[in-house]
């Protein structure tokens, strides 16, 4: 075997090609396969791919390029896989693997250089974004910009996301979240909350409910100091060095204080945190001290119900459905509690819609470069929401409370139904504000 | 492709999508078994009218055709092994009609099989063939291969429930066989010669399938034995009491102990023998078989008996014989998925037979299956990248087949021969017989451009599992 080839199938972690024994169970949970109607977009078809690239039967690496940008990173395959292939870590090594090869324009490459090394790990940066929004909506600037058009002109259909992202929290409101909260009652566990990049500056709201959730269950909450972005969005797009470095500033940060659990409350987040330990597995030195981290990240519906679930007494009756987040239930498999959480509330009926582990698209930034594929899979999912009747959707992870938040409008539902983040329907229904 | 052809198949299938993509062309070169065979271009077909003119226009050019459901197949049915066009009949699902008068179902090939069981069940009915892949597998790809399931043992297989077919002939002819009649004796059954024909009559495009009236109740016997030869003469002893079970599957000692290592559910592991039987009817009469057959059982040895008595507790135990195949597969990466079958008779025979082909050739056989319908399904675990052992793997699946013939039984149970098998066809069916088939294929296909390379062997073809 040639020098390259051996290099190209430790790139690609050829050898865990050989799990897939090709059975097909992947092919009815996989969204771009279900929409797209073709092998080549499917979990097999991708993992077969790679085999044949890792074999020196294609010698041409860029027939990758497509099938891999497309794939939406839901991980359903993994959940479905009877043999256990781990798609996530081919993914990545793929997507990692083109990454070495790949031209990107210059402005491309610059702009994702700047916004993975400069902004998501900056909170102070993520601030600024999230004050810029805030001076945008209060100015009467978007009023001027939604009338003016100039919106259509913009590259990737951002003119449809720009209605659907959420009111800013002023830069006076935007204080630090606080650093200590006390628990309401005795203290049953003393947790670390996980702030995230996106979620800070976009639903700094969801980020205090979730505060003022846990410190109402019993829990002791503190914001540990340095820490930063999870590292999810440059895992997925191949900058595996990035979100190793990211992975360790967040171990240290979260080492400085000892706790029972690291909460968060984003699915993707709680993915990345969770596989810290893969993440690292070859570095001897971080391994453990990861495998420490992992082993206490918890999503916030896990230590919502641990503590025993929240008191409401009353609430006016009212249908429900569940967006579950790909990435909670294909790698954190946290499905249980946000459902017996909402149940939990008197006069709500939750409805499951069909084919509920279904990526709704949204998938990190997916629906920005890939917006007709998202849109098709969006539009399939409505269709099940639709007949759910339900008039609030819930969701779990950032990304796809905007997706869903699109998909009301879409559906030019707005008037009657509403996406929220579980976060703030059960802080509405407790009366926390 | 030249070009020019390949303008002149776009032409044609106008309302379908014509893939030629280098990654597109590799994604359909594969099946669940082995081998990798590239097309030249792949075709998803949405009208009938045009994959008649397509393979008019193959036989024409001498252009071979081979058609696909979601390949999932185990024998390399849909494997284009001389190039030519891959036919994607995935995408053609449209039609799935449920008709409770007559009681049919008239569907497109594309249908997934366990969307039938779905439709049939929601008005009370039932398509009993139930390959463990249904959820995935097309009903196009069971008419195929004649595929069977856990349910074969009462209920038959796909054949059994086929009452008509259209088909698209090698000629482009669009043919109507059989009806919507359970008897029909109009001349010769095409219905029954195209089921199991593995794509190399003609091309469905269109099934009518006979349903029955759903059984309202069911029950489940587990029983666990020091013996595999003692569970053996159990399951014969069962089947000559009287009753008919709707399953009943086996899992032998090394099976449970990859079930146990994979994911821990109290299997009696020190055990050589578990054998699970599901009884469906009546709810009264399946109550009196399930105690009938725990006294079987009972009688020949069986060291445990349960009869799970809720729902949660039945689909616990029906989930570890679920979890063998993916548990297996975590000894080694590589699967040699048999399914040579044998007369009820003699399940305890071929049980012995195959602890001999074990030890001769030091490979890693496990035995699990569909034990009533003597379907035995002995797997090989191997790591494909080991030459050495995948020499003995063939050593070792050639003598099981021997066995299963010298037993009076056949090469394959459900899963077709493709191009592993066709080696031994004329062990089984003797040069004669083998030479009947092989007019009938020239009769209806005289330039052998429907998926050739499969059932007949090549002259010299031997069994290979290298690639």
């Amino acid at each position: 075997m040639s020098e390259k080839l051996t290099q190209l199938r430790k790139d690609l972690k050829y050898e865990k090609t050989n799990q897939c024994v090709q059975c097909g169970y992947c092919l009815p949970v996989c969204p771009t396969y279900v929409t797209m109607k073709k092998e080549t977009h499917s979990p097999r078809g991708r993992i077969n791919l790679i085999k044949m690239v890792g074999e020196g039967r294609i010698d041409d690496l860029s027939v990758l390029q497509e099938p891999i940008d497309l794939c939406l990173g839901c991980r359903a395959c993994e959940t479905a896989c009877p043999t256990g292939v781990e798609y996530g870590t081919l993914l990545e090594a793929a997507k990692a693997t083109l990454q070495k090869e790949k031209k990107h324009s210059l402005p491309a490459k610059l702009i994702q250089k700047t916004l993975f090394k400069k902004v998501f790990p900056s909170r102070s940066a993520m601030q600024w974004i999230g004050n810029s929004m805030w001076i945008y909506e209060k100015s009467g600037l978007r009023k001027v910009v939604q009338k003016s058009g100039i919106l259509k002109a913009l590259p990737y259909n951002l003119d449809q996301f720009e209605a659907i992202t959420p009111p800013s929290v002023s830069p006076s409101k935007r204080a630090e979240l606080p650093r200590e909260q006390e628990a309401k009652g005795a203290t049953k566990y003393k947790v670390a909350f996980f702030v995230g990049c996106i979620m800070d500056a976009m639903f700094h709201r969801i980020n205090e409910l979730s505060i003022k959730l846990l410190a109402e269950v019993g829990c002791e909450v503190h914001v540990v100091r340095n820490q930063t972005c999870c590292g999810a969005l440059h895992a997925h797009a191949g900058e595996l060095d990035d979100s190793k470095e990211l992975a360790k500033r967040n171990i240290a940060a979260f080492e400085q204080e000892k706790v029972d659990f690291i909460v968060n409350n984003a699915g993707g987040c709680g993915a990345m945190l969770l596989e810290y330990d893969h993440l690292l597995a070859d570095e001897p030195k971080w391994v453990e001290r990861a495998k420490a981290f992992s082993n206490k990240t918890k999503d916030i519906s896990q230590v919502l119900s641990l503590c025993g679930g929240l008191q409401v007494d009353d609430h006016p009756h009212e249908t429900v459905t569940y967006q579950r987040s790909c990435h909670m239930t294909n790698v954190q498999k946290v499905t249980k509690e946000p459902v017996q959480l909402l149940k939990s509330i008197p006069n709500v009926r939750f409805v499951e819609m069909n084919q509920a582990d279904m990526c709704c698209g949204s998938a990190g930034i997916y629906n920005i470069v890939h917006y007709d594929e998202s849109m098709t899979i969006l539009d399939e999912k409505m269709e099940n929401v639709k007949a759910t009747e339900a008039t609030t959707i819930i969701t779990t992870n950032p990304g796809c409370l905007l997706q869903m938040k699109l998909g009301v409008e879409r559906e030019k539902l707005s008037h009657h139904v509403r996406a929220l983040h579980l976060v703030e329907y059960l802080a509405e229904a407790v009366g926390i504000k | 492709m030249e070009q020019r052809l390949l303008e002149q198949i776009k032409a044609i299938v106008s309302n379908g999508r014509v893939l030629t993509e280098k990654n597109d062309l590799f994604s359909y070169s594969f099946d669940g078994s082995f081998g990798t065979f590239v097309p030249e271009v792949v075709v998803q077909p949405k009208d009938v009218q045009e994959i008649a003119e397509l393979v008019r226009w193959c036989n024409t050019k001498k252009v071979v055709i081979t058609p696909r459901g979601q390949s999932t197949s185990l024998s390399g049915g849909p494997l284009p092994v001389k190039g030519g066009i891959v036919l994607d009949l995935s995408v053609m699902n449209e039609i799935l009609e449920v008709d409770e008068e007559d009681l049919v179902a008239v569907v497109s090939p594309g249908v997934l099989t366990s969307d039938i069981h779905k439709a049939a069940e929601s008005k009370g009915l039932m398509y009993p063939p139930d390959p463990s892949s249904s959820h995935v597998s097309t009903i196009g790809g069971n008419l195929a291969e004649n595929s069977g399931g856990p349910r074969g043992l009462k209920y038959g297989v796909t054949k059994d429930y086929v009452l008509g077919l259209e088909v698209v002939t090698p000629q482009g002819d669009i043919i109507q066989t059989g009806g919507r009649t359970v008897k029909n004796v109009t001349g010769y059954d095409l219905t029954k010669l195209i089921v199991g024909s593995e794509g190399t009559l003609g091309i469905i495009t269109k099934a009518i399938l006979r349903l029955i009236p759903k059984p309202p109740a069911s029950e489940t016997v587990m029983a666990v034995f020091d013996s595999l030869v003692d569970a053996g003469a159990a399951i014969s002893r069962i089947l000559s009491s009287g009753i008919l079970p709707a399953k009943m599957e086996l899992m032998d000692q090394a099976s449970m102990v990859a079930v146990e290592n994979y994911e821990p559910s109290g299997l009696p592991t020190d055990a050589e023998a578990l054998i699970l039987i599901e009884l469906d009817g009546h709810p009264a009469a399946v109550k009196d078989e399930a105690e009938k057959v725990s006294d079987v059982c009972k009688q020949c040895g069986a060291r445990e008996v349960r009869v799970p008595q809720t729902a949660a507790e039945k689909a616990d135990v029906w989930k570890a014989r679920k979890l063998v195949s993916p548990a297996i597969v975590r000894i080694k990466p590589t699967k040699i998925s048999e399914d040579a079958t044998v007369p009820r008779s003699k399940i305890p025979e071929m049980c012995r037979r195959l602890q001999q082909i074990k030890e001769k050739y030091n490979v890693h056989l496990v035995v699990f299956g569909h034990a009533g319908d003597g379907n035995l399904h002995p797997n090989i675990i191997a790591d494909k990248s080991d030459l050495e052992e995948m020499k003995r793997v063939e050593q070792a699946v050639t003598e099981i087949f021997e066995a299963a013939i010298e037993l009076g039984g056949t090469l394959s149970g459900e899963h077709g021969i493709g191009t592993m098998k066709a080696p031994f066809m004329e062990m089984e069916l003797g040069a004669a017989g083998l030479d009947m088939m092989k007019r009938i294929k020239e009769a209806w296909d005289p330039n052998n451009i429907m998926n050739p390379g499969k059932i007949f062997p090549e002259p010299g073809q031997k069994l290979v599992l290298t690639e």
